[in-house]
């Protein structure tokens, strides 16, 4: 074996190097004080804000349209029940956001909810106490969420799939419970939690529970350890690996919190209408990813926030609530929430394509001689594959 | 062995002054290469010489930038690989492209299947003469049988008799027997000499030095792009070629200060991971650089993730600091101070969306949160401290990485894992695709980081690289360790030969 140290290599010139590395620009002076005034909140930030701003006009136009379909669209009483109205889907857009930021998907949430309503029902019924039934309740969706997590970070089968199969799964076993059958009686202390509103306001007492929540999911996505983990695998999975990021328990993880979350809408849906049937929110799902998707969190994960996904959530509450008013039925408004599903979607791409047909103009406005220099990392054959690939996926 | 270019003749296939760029890779630079019918001609140089270019540029993927491409004395331009393969260009891949589910007949004829004279596929006589012609190569084989499930060997067959079922007159065989047994590199081979026998001209594209010096006539050699010899086979000996091959600038590299190379931290014992690698050991010390060369597919990157914990080892031991470890994930490993600068940065090593600041801070979440709460003010105060040791320029910490020039990016990979403080950093093919001021910098950070204490194995196919960085140089041939010199033992042939297994005798 060798020794290291005994023979010199001729010295090689040092100094071309350090001639090539200047002294480095007062980077870090300038960050912190982009830190200070907090502009180190996100990058990209300007995106996210100009679709904030279109998601505002397009709850402006709403509002406009539900103004103009029925004369009681613009009053106190009306938003307290279209707020009440979009509580259980606010309250599974939550996770769901976690979830597609991560980049899967959960679609039995509806049928986790449905599921949660009918043995909350059956086992209240039966004479469990209620207090009881709701732990169970919850154990229950936080277990349908471990199904999923299990099949999808264990045995490694796609989300869409996996969830699509317990969507039905799911609903199934909560005909199996309670069949077509239905319980509408529960103590009245529970129901007035459904119904009622906070003394003296029109405030509805789930919608306090969903600001507790979302304020804590904020935290929990903007701020926290965990929620930069999920930014970063849904953003690359591989690169989160390799820097020590437990990819999949993380997963695991953000699917029991869904079924969690879904049986906990499950409760709030049999308080607000005093009744629990195996068919109850059926199709939510829809919606609720209608919500997060058209808030502005990417599809294939990365990207995306919640004040966006409050902001469309808003925005499909009113229009829900406008063409209600308008007697349209709620599967003529499907219309509307899947078209919007499909734009939302949509839209961002037709963006991107446009702006980088722009940026491929300026360039070639500058002239082919773009600099080797500059030229060299974005040609070299390994960029291209699956890097250039993975661009296109991205969407904002 | 018979003589060379046939003197009086034409060169079936010729290329005159070709050059290719790729941004500011001059991957060819006026190479000159001629083929002639009846020839087995081999193409040598290491990793990035500008083999598979030249190589492409023959099948017609690449046009050349500059220079002309003759067949049979005449200048042409080939636009596609159609193009090519109808000039009589034909290309047997290290990995056949064929389409497995369908017969190995169906293969050999795809696209130019025999017709009957109502333009309906004549089956019988497609059969029929896929079976004479594999019959006159000596080989049999199942015409009826479905490509999948076929091994290499015989897909590479396939692949031969497609070529020669619409006579192609030139054969390209770029590293046909990476991925063969030994007997079947041998019936390999006696097919090559038939098909030499029938006047194919055939470029034999790879590093295996005892295979050229079996087939070839002639060799030419590149290195950096540019042919350094051309040379009736019989004039060369093995560790001249080497020669040829290597001999590299050496410009514009860090030279390893010297460092007091401390006690064992990391020792490998036979570690082994089938079909990648098998009994692997070394040790590496506090202070010292550990340079792994090999080729491309040595096995130098599998072995550096058992390390890191993303793949498992099916047998042997990993000790840190002497205490035998079991590593079952790239958190354990960090954990044992272990960190791994991978080789593919865009995958692997940044997440191209997050900023420079949440690059570096990701694997240290932990130390910038309280409460689980991220402070972005200590984020980025650890950040710039890390930005402003490794000199990353080109953008605020807050800009996404995915602007950065390579070489930024990668002191952002570098800096993200020394935050982590490691013991044992392993980097893998650091300078890879990063400019010569960038490389001088990261070659000099790793020095400093080396006389600081930390224990470096440096993976990587830039022999002049391993050569001025390393203390000590282990070198792996097709999966094993092939050869280990010290500082003072190892130059370039050395290192070259023990790549290329040439050095197996005389160990």
């Amino acid at each position: 074996m060798s020794d290291s140290s005994e023979v010199k290599r001729p010295a090689l010139n040092l100094d071309a190097s350090s001639a090539a590395a200047p002294s480095a620009p007062a980077l870090a002076k300038e960050d912190r004080r982009a830190a200070a005034s907090g502009g180190g909140l996100a990058h990209g930030l300007a995106w996210v804000r100009s679709w904030e701003a279109l998601l505002l006009v397009l709850l402006v136009l709403s509002l406009a349209l539900g103004s103009a379909l029925s004369p009681y669209f613009l009053s106190l009483s009306n938003f307290s029940l279209l707020i009440s109205d979009m509580m259980e889907k606010a309250l599974m857009a939550l996770t769901m956001t976690l979830i597609v930021i991560a980049g899967e998907i959960d679609l039995s949430v509806a049928s986790i909810l449905g599921l949660a309503s009918v043995v909350l029902g059956y086992t209240w019924s039966h004479g469990l106490p209620l207090g009881l039934a709701i732990v169970l309740v919850l154990l229950i969706g936080a277990l349908c969420g471990l199904v999923n997590g299990l099949a999808v970070t264990r045995l490694g089968l796609p989300s869409l799939v996996v969830t699509l199969g317990t969507l039905a799964l799911f609903r199934g076993l909560a005909y199996v419970v309670m069949g077509d059958q239905a319980v509408s009686s529960f103590p009245p202390a529970f129901t007035n939690f459904g119904f009622g509103t906070v003394p003296g306001t029109l405030i509805p007492w789930p919608f306090v529970l969903f600001v507790a929540l979302a304020l804590i999911f904020s935290l929990l996505l903007h701020r926290s350890t965990l929620g930069r983990q999920i930014y970063a695998i849904g953003s690359n999975k591989e690169a989160a690996r390799f820097a020590g990021i437990r990819v999949e328990d993380i997963k695991l993880l953000l699917f029991v919190l869904s079924g969690l979350m879904a049986a906990l809408a499950g409760v709030v849906f049999t308080a607000r209408f005093s009744n629990a049937r195996a068919d109850n929110a059926l199709g939510f799902e829809l919606d609720v990813v209608t919500i997060v998707l058209l808030g502005g969190v990417n599809i294939f994960g990365g990207s995306g926030s919640l004040p966006g996904v409050v902001l469309s959530l808003l925005i499909i509450g009113v229009l829900r609530n406008a063409l209600g008013l308008a007697d349209i039925s709620g599967d003529i408004q499907n219309i509307a929430v899947g078209a919007l599903l499909i734009l939302s979607v949509l839209g961002p791409n037709v963006v991107r394509r446009f702006q980088e047909a722009a940026s491929r103009r300026r360039a070639a406005e500058k002239g082919p001689a773009g600099g080797p220099a500059h030229g060299a990392a974005r040609s070299v054959p390994e960029e291209t594959g699956a890097a250039r690939a993975r661009e296109g996926g991205q969407r904002r | 062995m018979e003589v060379a270019a046939p003197q009086a003749a034409v060169p079936v296939i010729e290329l005159v002054g070709v050059s290719k760029r790729f941004g500011a890779i001059q991957a060819l630079k006026e190479v000159d290469l001629s083929l002639y019918a009846g020839e087995v001609h081999a193409l040598v140089g290491e990793n990035g010489a500008g083999k598979s270019t030249l190589v492409k540029i023959l099948a017609g993927v690449h046009r050349p930038d500059r220079g002309l491409l003759k067949i049979s004395g005449e200048a042409v331009e080939l636009r596609s690989p159609a193009q090519a393969q109808a000039a009589g260009i034909a290309v047997i891949h290290q990995e056949p492209t064929l389409f497995p589910d369908l017969d190995v007949a169906e293969n050999v004829f795809m696209g130019h299947q025999p017709r009957d004279r109502l333009g309906r596929i004549d089956w019988r006589r497609m059969y029929r003469e896929v079976e004479q012609l594999l019959q006159s190569l000596g080989v049999e084989l199942n015409v009826y049988l479905p490509v999948r499930g076929l091994s290499v060997a015989d897909r590479q067959l396939v692949e031969i008799a497609r070529a020669l079922s619409q006579d192609a007159r030139v054969l390209i065989m770029d590293e046909p027997t990476a991925s063969l047994s030994p007997r079947e590199v041998e019936e390999l081979f006696t097919i090559v000499e038939q098909l030499r026998a029938r006047q194919v001209a055939i470029l034999f594209v790879s590093h295996r030095l005892e295979e050229v010096f079996r087939l070839a006539s002639r060799v030419t050699v590149l290195r950096d792009g540019q042919r350094v010899i051309t040379a009736p086979a019989q004039d060369l000996t093995p560790e001249e070629t080497v020669r040829h091959m290597v001999g590299r600038e050496l410009a514009a590299l860090f030279p390893k200060e010297e460092a007091a190379v401390g006690e064992v931290v990391l020792e490998v014992r036979h570690l082994s991971r089938a079909g990648l690698f098998r009994d692997v050991s070394f040790q590496l010390r506090r202070g010292e650089i550990l340079g792994l060369a090999g080729l491309v597919g040595a096995g130098r990157t599998e072995v550096a993730r058992v390390l890191f914990g993303i793949d498992q080892a099916e047998s042997g031991e990993i000790l840190v600091d002497g205490r035998p470890v079991s590593i079952r994930s790239p958190r354990e490993a960090m954990r044992y101070g272990i960190a791994y600068v991978p080789e593919d940065r865009h995958q692997q090593g940044l997440v191209l969306d997050f900023s420079i600041a949440r690059n570096i801070t990701l694997s240290i979440l932990k130390r910038v949160a309280r409460f689980s709460l991220i402070r972005s003010r200590q984020e980025l105060k650890i950040a710039a401290d890390y930005a402003e040791r490794l000199h990353v320029r080109g953008g605020r910490l807050t800009q996404p990485v995915r602007a950065l020039s390579g070489g930024n990016q990668q002191k952002v990979v570098l800096g993200k894992w020394l935050a982590t403080e490691p013991r044992i950093l392993i980097l893998d093919e650091p300078t890879r695709g990063i400019d010569i001021g960038a490389k001088a910098e990261v070659h000099r950070i790793v020095s400093e980081l080396a006389a600081r204490g930390l224990a470096i194995l440096l993976i990587s196919s830039e022999l002049p690289e391993i050569l001025a960085m390393s203390d000590r140089v282990l070198v792996m041939h097709e999966g094993r360790i092939s050869g280990l010199f010290s500082r003072a033992e190892a130059d370039q042939e050395k290192v070259m030969l023990a790549a290329t297994g040439q050095n197996r005798q005389s160990r």
